[in-house]
């Protein structure tokens, strides 16, 4: 008997042996405005990154994502219809065109970039795998953690780096897999695991959930790059543009000092750069098939980077992680969009 | 059928749409057509866009490095291994199950369905309510149970409970102390295997003997006495060459012996207390289904109650029982893949979910589970359907 993940799973790929050849060559743009929406995938609920708050909005530097490419197609960051995937759906649930964004803390890889017929279109968030443990076993850091039972959640690259990086020390560990990262925190606290294992940003998140979250600690060591991004499906490059540059538009808004709040006074802006980002001079969507506006109405209505990273993961979140290499390049960080012009 | 009258005149031979046989004949071949052609369609359309998306199809994945940890593998396996071996690994944690969920299921289901027929209006009750309650709770729920409620709750590993110090139990699982053989015991399977075989020739004469003259010896205790006791002898005389590894608090778990996962115990202890209740009540209906008059007949004889049961009712009851079992027997395995639900490493969860997920051949995987499941079902309905037959009644 397959549960209801395998099932989904199943549907989806059968969904794939039975897609017609129509949509092989589908034009995503076209489709989304006559739909109305853009049909994103995210997480089954994950805090800072995407998780429905208490008034079922979702809320998250994922879910911002998805926003902006709806303002920048459709004009209205509103128009998004979310689907919560798990780590193992959310490939198949790409490919078969059942999203068209998948906005999901997913890692970019080359496998998935190269073999699975899709495409990463950035970076939101620069992540690294680490390890929360217990306080009170007395471990500072990761080289202690030989003969530990670990909880992790299955079809992540976790997996894979856990074992790549015990193996590198010549330790060994006992890893217990659950299906999804609730499961996975149940494990941790009921004590059938020393520790949990994710990327840090995730743990900062989970952390908070835990029934006592000073009894946990998080260790400093990160023993992976885990470059998290929005994927599209290969094939369509104006949605791949679109949704690249969706992400692009908010990091050089954050650059220019462009805000929510100010969006409206800078569309007077003398600066050259805010002015094409704003779409005053030239219309820098054309080759997108946008408006000229398209820019604008992500930055006036989800905000630029730095805003998001904020009310979602930073300072102003219960996560409060540092932007570190999240920060600007000009900032000491990774974060650095080509420039529009 | 019916059978028509053939008035057709000699010499004339109908149009074929005429002739039932050939139209018959037509249709089926169109029907195969139909079904073939839509299949290489399918297949054919599945490439194409698979293709189209760029996503690498084939089986060549299977020997690339996994690269993850498996927390319960039967043989050796190491993040170095293939995906092919995570596929046998999985494979191998099903059948386990399977095969111990099978074993129990039926010990279980057998007794509780005996003892539900039981004049012990006691013993009836009891079994009767085991019976509805398990059956009756969806088994998904009863893994949570058996895995939050019961296992979850045990002390920590460093608290754990201690039988003898040599039998551990806590939250992170059962410890054993495992036999480490040294040279010399080779003598003692030895003795266990001519011990069975001496039991066998034992009760073929015994039975010969008993049909020949009437006499018979209680074989069933010369047996036990046989195969138990000739090789503990053995192994007293050779100075018992066996050392047992304990179980030792190491760091955060126990090291050495032999560790039974908590995830196998939950799923193992809900898939078969789950089928018994069904096996009870095929076992139930299988024994109410042989007529009264066959018990009273062997009562008449003065039989007592144990081999009216053992000699008329049971040999009777069993050709009742088997088919429904066999379904029983398939359930418990298909439904072992609720496993990833709590973490066991079966091939649902290693090999449709994390192999999957790291390599992301959908179709390929999920093809290779499927198949799996319906090999093993067809292999345990073949078993089943030929000890049906074995046991089935001789029509004279």
């Amino acid at each position: 008997m397959f549960n209801k993940k395998h099932l989904a799973l199943l549907a989806s790929a059968g969904s794939l042996t039975l897609a017609s050849m129509a949509t092989a060559q589908a034009d995503t743009l076209e489709d989304t405005i006559n739909n109305g929406s853009v049909r994103c995938g995210v997480s089954d609920g994950l805090p800072g990154f995407s998780s429905p708050d208490d008034e079922g909005n979702w809320q998250g530097i994922d879910v911002d994502v998805c926003r902006a490419v709806a303002a920048a197609v459709l004009g209205d960051a509103e128009a998004v219809d979310f689907i919560s995937l798990n780590a193992v759906e959310r490939f198949t649930a790409l490919q078969s065109g059942e999203v068209d964004v998948l906005s999901r803390n997913t890692t970019w890889t080359t496998t998935r970039d190269t073999t699975l017929g899709l495409n990463f279109t950035g970076v939101t968030f620069y992540d690294g795998q680490g390890f929360m443990v217990a306080r009170d076993l007395g471990i500072s850091s990761a080289d202690e953690l030989d003969g530990a039972s670990i909880c992790i959640q299955s079809g992540t690259t976790t997996e894979l780096n856990l074992a790549d990086y015990f193996r590198a020390n010549d330790m060994e560990f006992n890893p217990i897999v659950f299906d999804t990262s609730e499961q996975t925190v149940g494990g941790y606290q009921a004590g059938r695991c020393d520790v949990l294992t994710s990327d840090t940003s995730q743990l900062a998140a989970l952390r908070i959930q835990l029934e006592d979250p000073e009894a946990s600690m998080i260790l400093s060591d990160v023993i992976s790059k885990e470059p998290l991004g929005p994927v599209v499906r290969q094939g369509d490059d104006t949605w791949f543009n679109i949704v690249k540059w969706s992400l692009f538009a908010m990091i050089n808004a954050e650059e220019y000092g462009v805000t929510s709040e100010n969006a409206e006074e800078m569309l007077e802006s003398e600066d050259p750069n805010i002015a094409r980002l704003l779409g005053q001079d030239g219309n820098y969507g054309e080759g997108m098939n946008l408006e000229a506006d398209w820019a604008y109405n992500i930055i006036s209505q989800v905000g630029n980077y730095a805003e998001s990273f904020d009310r979602n993961v930073g300072m102003g979140s219960p996560l409060e992680i540092e932007r570190g290499v999240n920060a600007l390049w000009n900032d000491g960080g990774f974060q650095y969009a080509p420039p529009i012009r | 059928m019916s059978v028509r009258p053939n008035f057709r005149p000699a010499g004339h031979k109908p149009p074929f749409w005429r002739d039932r046989a050939k139209r018959a004949l037509i249709f089926q071949i169109i029907v195969v057509a139909a079904v073939a052609a839509f299949l290489i369609y399918i297949v054919n359309n599945t490439q194409t866009n698979l293709d189209a998306r760029g996503i690498t199809t084939g089986f060549g994945f299977l020997n690339n490095t996994a690269g993850f940890g498996i927390g319960q593998t039967l043989i050796e396996y190491s993040s170095q291994s293939s995906y092919g071996r995570t596929f046998v690994i999985g494979l191998l944690n099903t059948l386990l199950v399977g095969g111990l969920g099978v074993l129990a299921a039926s010990i279980i289901g057998f007794i509780v369905g005996i003892a539900r027929l039981s004049p012990n209006w006691l013993i009836a009750k009891l079994a009767n309510a085991y019976i509805e309650t398990f059956r009756n709770i969806p088994l998904l729920l009863q893994i949570f149970f058996w895995y939050f409620a019961v296992l979850r709750s045990l002390p920590s590993a460093r608290e754990s409970m201690a039988f003898g110090e040599a039998i551990f139990l806590n939250v992170r699982g059962l410890y054993l102390p495992e036999p480490l053989f040294e040279s010399g015991f080779g003598l003692i399977p030895a003795t266990f295997v001519v011990a069975i075989i001496a039991s066998i020739a034992l009760v073929i004469w015994n039975k010969r003997r008993h049909e020949a003259t009437g006499k018979r010896l209680p074989v069933f205790w010369i047996s036990l006495v046989l195969i138990f006791g000739l090789p503990l002898l053995v192994l007293v005389v050779t100075g018992v060459p066996v050392t047992w590894e304990m179980p030792v608090l190491r760091g955060f778990n126990f090291g050495g012996g032999i560790t039974i996962i908590p995830e196998f115990l939950a799923l193992w202890l809900a898939l078969s207390i789950y089928t018994a209740s069904f096996i009870a009540e095929i076992v139930r209906s299988g024994i109410q289904a042989i007529p009264h008059g066959q018990t009273e007949a062997a009562q008449a004889l003065s039989l007592p109650r144990k081999l009216v049961l053992r000699l008329v009712v049971i040999p009777q009851a069993m050709r009742v029982i088997i088919p429904p079992l066999t379904s029983q027997y398939l359930n418990l395995i298909k439904n072992s893949s609720l496993a990833t639900a709590i973490g066991y490493p079966d091939l649902v969860s290693v090999f449709a979910g994390t192999t999957l997920n790291q390599t992301g051949q959908a179709i390929e995987v999920i093809a290779m589970t499927m198949a799996v499941y319906l090999i093993i079902s067809l292999l345990v309905s073949m078993f089943m359907n030929w000890f049906n037959a074995r046991v089935a009644l001789v029509e004279r």
